[in-house]
């Protein structure tokens, strides 16, 4: 339960250590580097530098997909899970001496990707073409055709639907001396027809004119070859173009051996830019340079050991100001720091924040297993995660401890199953009564949920109870820890005390007994002290709780206004019966999947449908509720809890490191 | 007799309501996905997560009209004689997930298209972007305790 003690390191040391210094930092990954502004000193500007290794880095990428997507290398579901690769350097480093090499071939395969798809345009281009010449295919004469010694051919295209009949017409419509005229109709669709029309040279202008006024026109672009023939060509064409494309494919997949290497530079290049963004921000003079940043307290041996000790330099450690706000970086042990990237994803302590990783993680583990609570199912979940996390040692920090977290929950939803009694819903009993003739039942350890629901509900709100005095008494933790006594007492005791009080007086009360079924009869002293507990709780409220106003009918405004929270709790409390309300979802859709499989009855089909329903149906309440555990459970978190105590808004700790894609190096 | 018609109608009432509503709800959120999965694919499982969560209304539909279909006997085979009060009280027990169902559910269809927009744009708040559906929830949940608190308090 801790945020891991920031301190300032400032170091000085000569420019001709620079460059081994960097490179000592980063692979000790654990200082976060913010410089002092100083107008005197000066910057080394590495902006083209940056750039150059980015476009290396971006060529590269997409190298690396043009070789995925023609040479697809095996992926699986679980790849996400795998990790980056551990290296050693002895096969780092000959690649990246190499590097140039790579570089050249990520720029062949960038050029062979543009000519195929190059030739691909050029294909599309001339199936267009080909397209186009598709209702020509008829005419037997190039369509550029201009005819005999004595005859012209006109080419052309009219509205669909015209017919022999219509053409002669417009042409006697126009001059009825014109005779000598011989149509023929190549071809019809539904946008044009297409003709072909032999007239005399010298009349040909005015069929021409004839043929036009009536919508006649030319081809745009007309072809010096016959129709079929120019087909055969532009296929020929295409056939070449697909052979090409092969063949620069196959090229491509020459590559495949580099794959492994062209990560390495990538991920070299990456490391290079990430040094050379520091040392732009660096400060430094003629013959010295600094550097400045945060470090947790407990790695500055470590930076003194390789640094101090090794070059000509000097190191300041300095406490940070009251003011600065520190990077956060958590430091838990396993089982609270599996709910880091819960409490992360609502926001990393700030300032005045404790850690709620350790408080958080065993209240989230309860409420998930109480909302799946299913020992089957929690099993599922828990040998799932263990095997994955057998299974991928190298597995990515944070998504090692997502999955932690739901193997503690799978423990968790198993025990609170067996409490309930619920194994695959009731599993047992449906089958055995089906299939066996012999109706086994497991009795719950507790007691059924769905037989008495009202005793769940006051369980949960009782959880709940729990859970926000526990967040209440984290907030008075963090004002005796400031030394804030009298936010204590005001902020805290006063309503520890109303709201016991209030408590009290609602055990003994008919609205309690109605629901409950219990009748709990305090005796009289209790319920004098009940009610003296709630109205001093609610005068001190009344008091105090405005203690910042100096206008002191303000102040009892105020107060006024915060015991009207009280509201708010009860609001609080009853959003934990959503911890029954999803509890008995899993129970009642788990039967209702079993009382489907087993509709066939006692047969052999009846033993595959059920089954059939038993891995689809069970699969898929198990992931619908699960969601609504983890969503819900979250929320109960965030809001409910975190809204007693909790701020976030801090800042994570972003160390100086090498942050790669693909693979990690080990340490010598 | 006729009270078990007034029961089936209630029982029916609660899935048709509720699983309109989250057919709606995730039927608009998982437009809003599609669109964020075009730009970027690697958002999926975040996207996927988000549009699911108005989903849920319609299984506490199946769930109350289960518990209730299971009350009257009609699971069993065995149709209980139920008299016009208890199938009207029934009804009555069911109404309150129905219509909170799909009110609830088409306003958290909205709220994740919104929280779907703050993946986009903002990947690493997952955490608040999954916390505004889930707040609309809460009174499909309260609807569905008071649903099945009333249905399994009806003696029949």
């Amino acid at each position: 339960m801790a945020k891991l003690q920031m301190q300032r390191v400032s170091i000085c040391a000569l420019k001709r250590d620079r460059k081994a210094v960097l490179e000592k930092m980063q692979k000790l990954g654990v200082m976060e580097v913010s410089s002092i502004e100083d107008e005197e000193l000066e910057r080394l500007d590495t902006q083209t530098a940056r750039q150059s290794f980015d476009k290396k880095t971006n060529g590269i990428e997409s190298a690396l997909t043009i070789l995925q997507t023609y040479a697809p290398a095996k992926t699986s579901m679980f790849d996400g899970l795998k990790g980056k690769d551990l290296i050693e350097s002895d096969e780092f480093n000959p690649v990246i001496e190499d590097r140039e090499e790579y570089l050249s071939a990520s720029k062949k395969l960038i050029s062979l990707e543009k000519e195929i798809s190059e030739k691909k345009a050029n294909i599309s281009k001339t199936e267009n073409q080909v397209e186009a010449i598709q209702p020509w295919l008829k005419l037997d004469i190039p369509m550029d055709y201009k005819g005999t010694q004595h005859t012209r051919t006109l080419i052309g295209t009219m509205a669909p639907l015209t017919t022999l009949e219509m053409v002669y017409t417009f042409i006697k419509e126009y001059d009825d001396s014109l005779d000598a005229v011989e149509v023929e109709i190549i071809n019809q669709d539904k946008d044009a027809t297409y003709l072909c029309v032999v007239c005399l040279r010298e009349e040909a202008d005015k069929v021409e004119e004839a043929l036009r006024l009536n919508g006649f026109a030319r081809p745009a672009n007309p072809i010096s070859q016959i129709p079929l023939a120019y087909e055969e060509e532009l296929k020929a064409d295409i056939r070449s173009y697909e052979k090409e494309i092969e063949d620069r494919i196959s090229q491509v997949k020459e590559f495949e051996s580099k794959r492994k290497g062209l990560k390495f530079v990538s991920d070299y290049y990456r490391m290079r830019k990430e040094k050379y963004e520091v040392l732009g921000t660096l400060p430094q003079s003629e013959r010295t340079f600094f550097i400045s940043g945060y470090i947790p307290k407990r790695e500055v041996p470590k930076i003194q050991k390789a640094i101090g000790d090794v070059y000509t330099c000097i190191i300041d450690i300095d406490e940070l100001g009251e003011e600065e706000e520190a990077p956060v970086l958590l430091d838990n042990s396993t089982f609270p720091s599996s709910v880091e990237g819960v409490v992360s994803s609502y926001g990393l302590p700030g300032k005045d924040d404790v850690d709620p990783s350790m408080v958080t993680s065993i209240f989230y583990v309860i409420f998930f297993g109480l909302m799946l609570s299913d020992a089957a199912y929690g099993l599922v979940v828990f040998l799932a995660c263990f095997i994955v996390l057998k299974k991928f040692p190298r597995m990515g920090i944070e998504m090692r401890k997502s999955i932690r977290l739901f193997m503690y929950c799978g423990v968790s939803t198993t025990v609170w199953g067996v409490l309930f009694g619920g194994y695959f819903g009731d599993l047992i009993s449906v089958v055995s009564k089906v299939f066996f003739n012999k109706e086994i039942i497991i009795k719950p350890l507790w007691f059924a949920p769905l037989d008495n629901p009202m005793k769940l509900l006051i369980f949960s709100m009782l959880f709940g109870v729990i859970h926000l005095f526990v967040g209440l008494g984290v907030k008075g933790y963090l004002c005796i820890k400031n030394k804030d006594i009298v936010g204590f007492v005001s902020d805290v005791v006063f309503w520890y005390m109303m709201l016991i009080g209030l408590i009290l007086m609602l055990l003994p009360s008919q609205i309690f007994v109605s629901m409950s079924q219990m009748n709990i009869v305090f005796p009289p002293a209790i319920n004098t002290l009940a009610k003296g507990l709630a109205i001093a709780g609610a005068l001190g409220i009344f008091l105090m709780s405005g203690r910042s106003s100096k206008n002191f009918g303000l102040r009892l405004a105020l107060g006024a206004y915060d015991l009207y929270n009280i509201t708010g709790w009860v609001s609080d409390v009853l959003s934990y019966s959503r911890l029954l309300a999803l509890g008995l979802a899993t129970g009642v859709i788990a039967s209702v999947i079993n009382q489907m499989g087993t509709m066939a009855g006692k047969s052999v089909l009846g033993v595959i449908i059920f089954i059939f329903a038993f891995v689809v149906g069970h699969t898929f309440n198990l992931g619908i509720n699960m969601l609504g555990a983890y969503v819900h459970t979250c929320r109960l978190q965030y809001v409910e809890f975190f809204g007693k105590f909790y701020e976030g808004g801090g800042r994570a700790f972003r160390p100086f490191t090498t942050n790669t894609n693909y693979v990690d190096l080990k340490e010598d | 007799m006729s009270g078990l018609v007034w029961a089936l109608l209630g029982a029916a009432l609660a899935v048709i309501l509720a699983g309109c509503g989250s057919a709606y709800g995730v039927g608009v959120a998982g437009q809003a996905a599609a669109g964020v999965v075009t730009e970027d694919p690697s958002k999926f499982a975040k996207v996927l997560l988000l549009q699911l969560l108005p989903g849920t209304q319609g299984i506490y539909g199946l769930l109350v009209a289960f518990i209730t279909l299971s009350k009257i006997g009609l699971l069993g085979g065995q149709a209980a004689d139920i008299s016009m009060t208890t199938g009207l009280l029934i009804c009555a027990a069911c109404l309150p997930l129905a219509i909170v169902g799909l009110v609830s559910a088409i306003h958290q269809g909205r709220t994740s298209v919104a929280s779907i927009g703050i993946i986009a744009k903002k990947p690493d708040q997952f955490g608040k972007a999954m916390l505004f559906p889930a707040m609309v929830e809460t009174y499909a949940i309260l609807a569905l305790l008071i649903s099945i608190l009333a249905v399994s308090a009806i003696q029949v």
